[in-house]
């Protein structure tokens, strides 16, 4: 059981993090307050041309360097610091939460289609399974993934998460139930642009991992979303499925469903079934994603994990709970229930 | 003794909401009123007597739960499985519900005037007098009675198209009847469900249960009533007993 919450201004009109803090608090009853976090897209406007680099670091004097060299092997580190963060009595500080904007240098990948995305992946790939006291918890441009061990409000306050500014959030309540609660383990999950947040189980993550690692992806942190936001990647930026073919994969519809669709649609959905067989999702779970330009709600196809959506004016609200977005949002117009296995997503416009 | 109590539920935590409605119920009140009730769980669980609640904004998760008497009457919609293992009493929802409404049910009657999410009745069960109804004016989706083994379920389907249009309804049944005004295509049929004749005895039998939900929601249940309905009920009593046993 966890609670999670995200929002997409169409006009990239721009929110702080208060309300969601609260939207996440009001969702405590699905959090054990051993993991909470938020994904925010916009708030590195002065450095949008950058990879932001978010890496936890055990120790910043014995585990650093070695992230400085790699990455100054790549490219180039056009600015750095620590996030700032504020002690808050029952969150232990465990990790040295680092921000780096990184550009890495095309040359050194130049017969890639996608050089500087591919180069990032790389390193983000590197440095988590190498295990030497850093883990990269987000690498997209003009965004970043803040999350802990605590609660929602805690981790909020830790980060001042009210004093980030974007579009476009997601926000997530953790209550784990397969592997223990640590910081890497903390919702949102992210690559690139893409950040994940996720309530269930994803039974198939063996098989899906091991589908995903053999194109280079690597699961480090020891619980099923990671591979998510992989899948996403994989599918979407790489192989070139719009959005919704995508979901098709991870959460297909029954063979008998497929039976009874008319010759084009079930030739594709018989093609995606068998080409990504491997990536189907099994076990319950309810799903937002998101990279810079869209945020997609998805359940599995039998529907075992709750998820609402919400309008009002500009703004796509998808939430486990409805009483979430309306707090969040009180003049919420419109709420509705996606069908099981059926996307809601929201673009920005133009 | 008797009256009404007003509880402004404003960034109340569950826990002291349900505090003050016990104390509420205990001293007498006949009616007490919840204001601005926002996604409160467990709202009157365990709750016995004849206790009125009105419920003004969203209804938690578990509404009703175990409760013994009293009615629930909300004015919004509620989250999941609102009437969880009910034994008895009414609620009454003026929205929409979540996931697994009337979950487990044993008695008393969950009335929802707009739509509910997967698996509507899942598990509802019967024991001689006690027979639980689920009364819907809206749509249903998938899974509708899964397990049912026991009690009423009807959807209208007044939000226009077929009522129920997902699959599984009434996988593994073994009790209990569903009723569904229109035609309902037996492709959606789940396992160890089956179409039953309507005659006038069915007819009959949920007349009084169509006309106390007609009452609530200000409509009229000859209308309601004069459609054709689908009843599904179960194959067998045991539909599944030689997957479990060597018999």
């Amino acid at each position: 059981m966890c609670g999670i919450i995200g929002v997409i201004d169409r006009g990239r009109k721009e929110m702080d993090g208060t309300q969601i803090r609260r939207a996440l608090a009001q969702m405590n009853e699905r959090g054990s307050g051993e993991g909470a976090g938020y994904a925010v897209y916009g708030c590195y406007p002065e450095y949008r041309d950058c990879y932001a680099l978010h890496v936890f670091f055990d120790n910043i004097h014995e585990n650093k360097k070695e992230v400085d060299d790699l990455l100054e092997q790549w490219g180039r580190i056009v600015h750095e610091g620590q996030i700032p963060t504020y002690d808050q009595p029952n969150l232990r500080k465990i990790h040295a939460p680092w921000r780096y904007f990184f550009k890495p240098d095309r040359s050194l990948m130049s017969w890639s289609p996608s050089p500087e995305d591919d180069i990032v992946t790389h390193l983000v790939m590197r440095i988590n399974t190498d295990h030497r006291g850093a883990l990269v918890i987000s690498s997209g441009k003009n965004m970043g993934v803040f999350k802990a061990s605590g609660w929602p409000e805690e981790v909020a306050d830790f980060y001042r998460i009210q004093d980030y500014r974007g579009y476009l959030w997601l926000g997530h309540n953790r209550y784990p139930t397969n592997t223990p609660g640590w910081w890497g383990g903390a919702h949102p999950f992210n690559l690139l642009g893409w950040s994940v947040v996720h309530n269930g189980e994803i039974t198939s993550y063996g098989t899906n991992q091991r589908f995903i690692r053999s194109y280079g992806y690597h699961c480090t942190m020891f619980t099923d979303t990671e591979v998510v936001a992989y899948l996403i990647d994989l599918l979407v930026r790489k192989h070139g499925l719009p959005e919704k073919m995508a979901v098709r994969a991870l959460a297909p519809p029954f063979w008998d469903e497929i039976d009874a669709m008319g010759e084009r649609e079930r030739k594709l959905n018989t093609a995606i079934r068998l080409t990504y067989g491997p990536a189907l999702m099994n076990g319950p779970f309810a799903i937002v994603v998101a990279n810079p330009t869209m945020m997609m709600g998805f359940t599995d196809r039998i529907k075992l994990r709750p998820l609402v959506a919400g309008e009002c004016g500009d703004r796509l609200y998808i939430s486990s709970e409805e009483a979430a977005i309306r707090r969040m949002e009180p003049g919420v117009e419109r709420t509705w229930m996606p069908r099981a296995g059926e996307p809601v997503i929201g673009r920005v416009n133009g | 003794m008797g009256g009404t109590i007003r509880i402004d539920a404003a960034e109340m935590d569950y826990t002291a909401l349900n505090r003050q409605i016990r104390s509420a119920a205990a001293s007498g009140a006949t009616e007490v009123v919840l204001d601005h009730v926002l996604g409160q769980r467990f709202i009157a669980d365990g709750l016995r007597g004849t206790v009125r609640l009105i419920i003004n904004g969203v209804a938690g998760g578990d509404l009703g739960m175990f409760m013994s008497g009293p009615t629930c009457i909300v004015h919004g919609n509620a989250e999941h499985a609102p009437g969880n293992t009910m034994n008895g009493g009414v609620i009454v929802i003026h929205g929409s519900a979540g996931d697994a409404v009337a979950h487990s049910m044993r008695g008393g009657k969950v009335l929802v005037r707009d739509d509910i999410g997967y698996r509507g009745g899942i598990h509802m069960k019967e024991y001689y007098d006690k027979t639980p109804v689920l009364m819907v004016g809206g749509n249903a989706r998938a899974y509708l009675g899964e397990y049912m083994a026991g009690g009423l379920i009807v959807v209208f389907g007044l939000g226009g198209g077929a009522a129920v249009t997902e699959r599984g309804i009434g996988s593994g049944i073994h009790g209990g009847e569903i009723y569904i005004r229109g035609p309902v295509e037996d492709r959606l049929l789940g396992v160890g469900a089956r179409k039953l004749p309507v005659g006038d005895a069915e007819r009959k039998r949920i007349a009084p249960f169509v006309q106390e939900f007609a009452s609530h929601f200000d409509m009229d249940a000859k209308e309601l009533l004069a459609g054709d309905f689908t009843r599904i009920g179960p194959a067998s009593s045991r539909p599944f007993a030689s997957k479990y046993t060597w018999e």
